[in-house]
């Protein structure tokens, strides 16, 4: 595996844009993840490399943060808050719809690659809840038929 | 009604810009005037003003800032940015409304603490919010705001952004600590405090972004104007994040000491047609959770919170009408301590699942009538002996909602259903 030249370039900024090299660590994971979509055991051996760390001290980081995908997901990550506030908006069904109708079952890719659904904790949108985050974007105040119709229209 | 004091112009776009800031608040005109002053004085004004932490320990932040030692070590200033607490939605305003606000006043508490670097730590989910503050940033760098000799002053200061990556444990200032410095999130045992020993072991100062905006705002308007809000030990006023059933959730701005009912009625246009309060949560989901003659009574400050056996915590409250389920709400909510237990310490790691799993047995009708004190004595049980405060925010709902609404939970053990709602609740719970 080879990392593009720009993924490369950015991690080489990013190893001396902090105190220590190894605050580069998270930025440099996001930045594989968004080269790759996940990242693999693979690609963290190849980051250690590249940033010349122990690959133990990357494999901690990769396994203790929730956004880092440890498996392959849909070209939609459609993330839906089941906590307190949204569960009582309908985020609950609102997840278990998703995963029905689009085929995705929890955690894992639909048959046509578009879509993992994920049940995550609050993401700082109660006020305007149910709500997902699909990829980097937030979707607020969603109802069954809106959600769904959203997520089959991206391109 | 509404007392807008931080928020004045958060309705308006062009707040975000340097520009607008500017022009609509006489934004850095008090850094301005703040360089010129004994770096002693600002901490006085601020402690004098009493402003008190916003992220939900509420310490007072110039009393904080006092505890840094005086051995020469380089100071760091971290902006809590992590916004995590289920409930919470106020920082984000800030974040993506008035970036400059916050920034102005980190820039301030820096000059005021003498520290040549600050970052701002800010969950991972919140992409928008990082660009939003990282051109604020770039911005401030580009006008003399940030960097070498700031404003002609000699005091030199550098600001970053640094994105969290999804664990609700990194709010914690320790763990936040650690983040930054690329290890896992995990909280450490205080003492030492991170004023002494904290960001690569240098003296930090950790501050949550709704503290520093006050900050600016208390050096833009002076002490006394500050302390006309709000009452003698909560000074000010606060931004409520208000989600639940209400007709108009969202961020409120009211002086502290405001009548929750107020809140309720007034600013959030009630509750639904036909429907009445039945339970509120006052301060995220770790504070203890008031029936409805509490919430009825009580005002939102710290200490007729505590009085009223709950906490302000970071001003999120949550409401529920007599349609909710409290043994529903009750596990959707210990589920999540469970998941974001770091895991370091025993009490913590098992009681939030064991606690999780009692509540879960119930909600599936699997539950014993045993159990329902067993979640009260496991909970009390958890509480003052781990590391961080996580295992006392698991217990804090738990023990209050079993003692509150007992009933809903006996029922539920006997019947197999919910007392509300007459059945299993629709959708599945979590997995
Ligand atoms: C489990 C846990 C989670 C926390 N989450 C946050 C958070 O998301 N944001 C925040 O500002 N403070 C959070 N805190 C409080 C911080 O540890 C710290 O007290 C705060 O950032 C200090 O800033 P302040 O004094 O201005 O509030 C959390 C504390 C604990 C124990
Ligand atoms: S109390 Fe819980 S979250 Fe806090 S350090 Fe201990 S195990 Fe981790
Ligand atoms: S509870 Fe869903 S965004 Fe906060």
């Amino acid at each position: 595996m080879e990392f593009s030249s720009q993924l490369k370039e950015f991690i080489k900024k990013e190893l001396v844009r902090y105190e220590v090299k190894r605050s580069a660590i998270i930025p440099c994971l996001f930045a594989v993840q968004k080269e790759q979509g996940w990242v693999s055991p693979e690609a963290i051996t190849v980051l250690s490399k590249e940033m010349e760390l122990p690959e133990t001290w990357i494999t901690e980081v990769t396994s203790f943060y929730t956004m880092f995908n440890r498996k392959p997901v849909g070209k939609y990550h459609v993330q839906v808050c089941c906590n307190i506030s949204c569960s009582m908006a309908g985020g609950r069904e609102l997840a278990a719809h998703l995963e029905k109708n689009l085929s995705a079952k929890a955690g894992e890719v639909s048959p046509d690659g578009r879509y993992t659904v994920s049940r995550v904790e609050c993401l700082g949108a109660c006020g305007t809840a149910p709500m997902m985050q699909v990829n980097d974007e937030y979707y607020e105040n969603l109802t069954l038929e809106s959600a769904e119709k959203l997520l089959r229209e991206m391109e | 009604m509404e007392t807008k004091i931080l928020s004045e112009h958060y309705d308006k776009p062009e707040y975000r810009t340097l520009e607008g800031y500017k022009r609509l608040g006489g934004g850095y005109e008090p850094l301005a005037k703040c360089l010129k002053m004994d770096r002693q004085q600002i901490i006085n004004d601020v402690k004098t003003a009493g402003v008190r932490g916003r992220g939900g320990a509420g310490f007072p932040a110039g009393v904080k800032w006092g505890f840094l030692p005086d051995n020469g070590e380089t100071r760091y200033l971290l902006c809590n940015a992590d916004e995590g607490e289920p409930g919470t939605f106020k920082d984000k305003v800030i974040l993506e409304q008035a970036p400059h606000q916050m920034i102005e006043g980190m820039i301030i508490a820096a000059f005021a603490i003498n520290s040549p670097k600050s970052y701002v730590y800010i969950r991972g989910e919140y992409a928008k919010a990082q660009k939003i503050v990282k051109a604020a940033i770039d911005e401030a760098y580009a006008a003399g705001l940030l960097g070498e000799n700031i404003l002609g002053s000699g005091f030199t200061h550098h600001m970053d952004i640094y994105s969290g990556a999804g664990a609700y444990i990194c709010g914690e200032e320790t763990a936040m600590i650690s983040s930054l410095e690329g290890k896992k999130g995990q909280p450490k045992l205080k003492p030492p405090f991170p004023a002494v020993a904290g960001y690569l072991g240098k003296p930090t100062i950790v501050n949550n972004v709704e503290t520093f905006s006050a900050v600016q705002i208390i050096m833009r308007d002076g002490v006394e104007a500050y302390r006309k809000y709000g009452t003698e030990k909560s000074a000010g006023t606060k931004l409520f994040s208000i989600s639940g059933d209400v007709m108009k959730p969202g961020v409120y701005e009211v002086p502290l000491g405001y009548p929750l009912k107020d809140l309720i009625e007034q600013e959030c246009g009630g509750l639904r047609p036909g429907r009445k309060l039945k339970a509120v949560i006052p301060g995220g989901s770790s504070a203890p959770v008031l029936n409805a003659e509490e919430s009825y009574k009580v005002t939102m400050d710290y200490e007729a919170l505590a009085e009223m056996g709950s906490m302000l915590g970071s001003g999120a409250i949550i409401i529920m009408d007599d349609s909710r389920c409290m043994v529903d709400l009750l596990e959707v909510t210990l589920h999540f301590y469970h998941h974001e237990s770091c895991g370091q310490c025993t009490p913590c790691r098992e009681g939030t699942g064991w606690i999780h799993k009692m509540v879960k047995s119930i909600y599936d009708g699997t539950g014993r009538l045993q159990d329902i004190d067993l979640i009260d004595r496991v909970a009390n049980q958890m509480r003052g002996r781990t590391i961080c405060a996580l295992a006392d925010a698991a217990s804090f709902p738990a023990i209050s909602f079993v003692k509150k609404f007992r009933d809903e939970f006996e029922f539920y053990v006997r019947e197999g259903r919910s007392k509300v709602t007459g059945v299993r609740v629709e959708g599945e719970a979590h997995a």
